[in-house]
């Protein structure tokens, strides 16, 4: 379970997280919504301890994320796949390589037979042909290098998935696709997952909840259902701005 | 418009600002050190990649040290020849030479070389990976920058830059005799005296220890201003134009402190 108590953030004079209180439970996917620019992966990047709170705190199974030493926060990083918004590949090295990277348990890491097997595995997770693992980043379109980033993300077979902007800068079937397979990821894997995003749309068809950051907190975290019924005008702004409400009510 | 009493206050302002700007790269520099030291465990990780970065080094800078060494030890000589033809005898020549070389432009000119060479090129690759998010995600799958990235970096020039520079070295000194023979009247058994008339073993030792610092700077400063580089492409920009330079700097420095300390202690 992740959950955060109250977390304050500010860089400078900007307040980004202000009272921020946030959970999700194991097993399901929440989405996480919000204008460009309101933190909300700020708020992702604290859940793996990336960036520390000003104050409050963050539970991912129970462990305080912010008051790990190192040792226990790479423990930690290990049962957590995060999916960078564009893809965050190392460019030196080919998809295999990077895949193989994300292979968190050492043995198994310098095990050759074990990740010739694993990351062909995790690129047809990703609807990727096996060919993929040869090329370079630079030889991959937008819509591979993300597919990439969520194989290398489920590489080391995590608990958990945080997926930051899994759809920005594609073209809607590319997205529909990303769309769909972060709702397979998390059928066939099982795995709890959080997901950024700015597209109202395709948090309805993936997400069990919704959350919407907005002025440094959550104005409301529920099931699509009940956003959509939500009377809060920060909501209904958002939803009037970003979606067509009644073709999702029909 | 700014009245008296802000403008008055505006210049300590800006000198405590600087101060705080450089106690917390201090700081940062420090907690890097410490990280490096505490990833040495890792050899699993760093070893291999160390090696890969020492050939790069070693063969990628090969060709302008040497370059840049043999024109230099060609001057030395051409105007020495200049300045004390007819005034000293020849194999003064072979001494200065070999001194100026061994001593001061061998370990020098090749750490300055490689300042721009290695540093400029540690610092934008560092700098790219940290606004592309790349050692964001090396954190996130459990991984240390310090052994994937630093360490390799750091070892290879420990090691390469001082094998580079006692290339240099000897091919300066031969470039020099080569070069003196064109212009003087010097023969080998003339270079060879002076060469070796004021050679002391300590000299190989002292271009090897300033080599050594030099590599420290060329290596960790470059890897600092990456590894803390600022968003975006004018962040990657100013931290390898800032490390170019710092580094530049900071090899002066220690070749005028290392002289003091090892020369006159």
């Amino acid at each position: 379970m992740i959950e955060l108590r109250d977390v304050h953030k500010r860089f400078g004079q900007q307040v980004i997280l202000d009272g921020v209180n946030f959970s999700v439970e194991e097993g399901e996917t929440v989405a996480l919504l919000g204008p460009s620019g309101t933190g909300k992966s700020v708020l992702l990047k604290h859940i793996i301890g990336l960036i520390h709170p000003d104050s409050g705190t963050i539970l991912v199974d129970d462990l305080d994320v912010a008051t790990l030493g190192r040792k226990e926060l790479a423990a930690l990083r290990t049962t957590i796949g995060y999916v960078f918004q564009n893809g965050a590949l190392f460019d030196s090295m080919n998809v295999f390589e990077n895949i193989r990277l994300g292979i968190t348990d050492e043995r198994c890491n310098r095990d050759a037979d074990y990740c010739a097997t694993r990351v062909p595995e995790c690129l047809a997770l990703v609807n990727l042909a096996p060919e993929t693992a040869a090329k370079f980043p630079a030889e991959l379109s937008g819509g591979m290098r993300k597919r990439v980033g969520i194989a290398r993300a489920i590489a080391g077979r995590p608990k958990y998935l945080l997926y930051d902007e899994p759809t920005s800068g594609l073209d809607p079937v590319n997205a529909d696709i990303i769309d769909s397979l972060v709702k397979h990821l998390a059928t066939t894997l099982g795995v709890t997952s959080v997901m950024v995003t700015h597209d109202v749309r395709g948090a309805f068809r993936v997400s069990d909840r919704v959350a919407l950051l907005s002025d440094g907190k959550i104005v409301l975290q529920g099931t699509p259902k009940e956003f959509l019924a939500s009377a809060d005008p920060r909501i209904k702004a958002f939803l009037e701005r970003d979606f067509d409400k009644h073709s999702f009510a029909a | 418009m700014p009245t008296a009493q802000t403008a008055i206050l505006s210049l300590p302002r800006a000198v405590g600002r600087s101060v705080i700007g450089s106690l917390a790269h201090v700081g940062r520099f420090s907690l890097m050190i410490a990280e490096v030291f505490r990833a040495l465990g890792e050899w699993r990780i760093w070893l291999p990649r160390t090696l890969d970065e020492a050939r790069n080094i070693g063969a990628g800078s090969l060709f302008i040290v040497l370059l840049v060494s043999a024109f230099a030890g060609a001057v030395t000589a051409l105007q020495t020849g200049y300045q004390f033809q007819g005034n000293l005898p020849y194999y003064v020549v072979g001494t200065l030479v070999v001194e100026s070389i061994v001593l001061e432009l061998g370990p020098v000119l090749t750490a300055l070389v490689l300042a721009g060479r290695i540093g400029a090129r540690y610092a934008a690759e560092l700098g790219t990976m940290r606004v592309t998010e790349q050692i964001d995600a090396l954190e996130s799958l459990g991984r240390s920058p310090m052994s994937h990235l630093i360490i390799p970096r750091v070892l290879a020039g420990l090691v390469m830059i001082p094998v580079l520079t006692i290339f240099a070295n000897a091919i300066g000194v031969m470039a020099g005799w080569w070069s003196a023979k064109q212009v003087l009247p010097i023969s080998n058994a003339d270079f060879t005296y002076g060469a070796q008339y004021y050679w002391r073993p300590f000299d190989a030792y002292y271009s090897i220890i300033k080599a050594f610092f030099f590599a420290g700077a060329i290596t960790l400063i470059p890897c600092y201003m990456g590894f803390n580089a600022q968003q975006g492409a004018e962040g990657v920009g100013k931290a390898t134009t800032t490390a170019v330079v710092a580094t530049s700097v900071t090899i002066l420095l220690l070749d005028t402190l290392l002289a003091k300390l090892l020369l006159h202690p």
